[in-house]
């Protein structure tokens, strides 16, 4: 065994794994992300509706989402919902929060600075640390071939 | 020369120890799975009362040495030594488990081959003259599993189809100079087998090209052929890698399709309990070991077995550096008859 060829072993080894279901996926994550998508439509209407003006009835919405997400997440539903719908869990603001609120639960056993806060950003850290730092370069380019 | 070592890598043991107690203990989904039936103690609650589920992962392992001890009808006392490990950081399962105990301990780490490991030692102190009894014993935790090598259990993330699902369990096997068996008679400690597998989620095709180095170098050592075995069983190589064991062995001259299976593969159903390629963990193959085998060795189904627990030999850290996994096999076989009697 010790002289075989990885790179013939490795593509071998990958025609044993039964191929993801991409397509059966791909509806899921529509109809799950979709789903999060419409019920945050309704709260946007409704604040349209009470007369808040869009930039506040926005925020409003994303709130409501990030609390939502935060609260399917501590009943334990959330990861369900995952698993059904993948990237159309994820990509909602309900995924983002879903990745903060998981870690800090999980951690709350180490205790709260070395466990809760020092852990929350495990998974979402990465998303904040490009997502903040392209929105500063972005920012930067604007000011020097716009101004 | 070493009077008790044969061929390239496999001992004999002249004065078989004896397997005189065991004891399994699992969670709830795992006393929901298709060995059910066999496992001593299955947990309703996977904390069991405790804080944290790797404090529940230590009182599980202490309970099934304890347990085992118990079912010898020996004490505490009674043990010379204690030779267990788990998958947590610095086996602290193992060396917390070790401290309640209080027998002379020797830590382990051979990830899921932790099983094998303990007892290919444990045989090798009883049957030196080291030792009259020892316990062998090892368990993982999926909740402690899962925080530790992947994500936090309520995060949604969707598993791969050759990922496997961590056992919660622990086993815990006696063994002494005296007994009526079963016997441990032959023990082939495995060598590192790297294919250069990189991907976390497929320990099970990791792992077999170890399991088909130790399985040939057994059967070239010993001269046994497959068919003198009525069950080869590895540990938790999970339907990917059994797949792959039974093809690989079969272009090795060795047919093992009828006499061969996992404990990965038997103690889930995949199709009802969602754990896609199978079981996984030092607990697996140690409750699969001590609930199915065992007693069905002494009901009289199997009389010899060749039990080889399986182990992929990563971390996190080295694993995001970009290495690949070192895999590893230990097998020993497990006779209901001492044939150096006989």
């Amino acid at each position: 065994m010790q002289n075989f060829n990885k790179k013939d072993y490795q593509e071998y080894a990958m025609r044993k794994v039964p191929k993801p279901t991409y397509l059966k996926n791909a509806i899921l994550a529509f109809l799950v992300g979709g789903g999060f998508c419409t019920i945050a439509q309704f709260i946007y209407n409704f604040l349209s509706s009470r007369g808040f003006n869009d930039e506040i009835s926005s925020m409003g919405t994303s709130i409501f989402m990030i609390f939502l997400g935060s609260l399917l997440t501590g009943l334990g539903v959330y990861d369900k919902i995952g698993k059904v719908g993948g990237a159309g869990a994820a990509v909602p603001i309900t995924g983002f929060a879903n990745s903060i609120v998981a870690p800090a639960m999980e951690f709350k056993r180490e205790g709260f600075i070395f466990g809760v806060a020092a852990k929350m950003f495990i998974i979402a850290g990465p998303v904040l640390v490009y997502g903040i730092g392209s929105s500063v370069i972005v920012g930067i380019l604007t000011i020097l071939f716009k101004g | 020369m070493p009077l008790k070592k044969i061929g390239n890598q496999t001992i004999k043991l002249l004065n078989p120890p004896s397997i005189i107690s065991h004891y399994s203990i699992v969670g709830p989904k795992e006393g929901d799975g298709p060995l059910k039936d066999y496992f001593d103690l299955i947990l309703e609650d996977d904390l069991w009362g405790e804080e944290s589920f790797e404090k529940a992962e230590r009182k599980i392992q202490e309970q099934a040495v304890r347990a085992a001890v118990d079912g010898a009808q020996l004490s505490l006392q009674d043990i010379d030594f204690l030779l267990a490990g788990d998958l947590l950081n610095q086996i602290v399962a193992s060396g917390y488990a070790a401290r309640e105990l209080a027998i002379p301990f020797f830590g382990l780490y051979g990830a899921c081959s932790t099983m094998t490991e303990s007892l290919s030692l444990g045989a090798m102190l009883v049957e030196g003259g080291f030792a009259d009894r020892v316990v062998c014993a090892t368990s993982s935790h999926f909740s402690s599993a899962e925080r530790q090598f992947r994500f936090p259990l309520e995060y949604g993330a969707q598993r791969s189809f050759s990922a496997q699902w961590t056992v919660t369990g622990a086993g815990a096997t006696v063994l002494s100079s005296y007994g009526s068996g079963p016997y441990i008679t032959y023990i082939t400690p495995g060598r590192i087998i790297d294919p250069g597998i990189t991907d976390a989620a497929n320990m099970g095709a990791s792992m077999a090209p170890a399991a088909i180095d130790t399985l040939v170098n057994h059967f070239q050592d010993t001269g046994f052929q497959p068919s003198d075995y009525d069950l080869i069983i590895s540990g938790d190589l999970g339907i990917v890698g059994k797949s792959i064991v039974i093809d690989l062995m079969k272009e090795k001259g060795y047919d093992i399709s009828k006499n061969y299976t996992d404990c990965g593969v038997e103690i889930f159903n995949p199709n009802t309990q969602d754990t896609h390629a199978g079981g996984s963990g030092c607990g697996c193959s140690a409750v699969v070991f001590n609930g199915y085998i065992l007693k069905e060795m002494k009901k009289g189904r199997f009389k010899r077995v060749l039990f080889m627990a399986t182990g992929a030999l990563h971390s996190t850290t080295i694993n995001q550096q970009g290495e690949s996994i070192p895999s590893i096999a230990h097998a020993v076989t497990i006779d209901i008859n001492n044939e150096q009697v006989m």
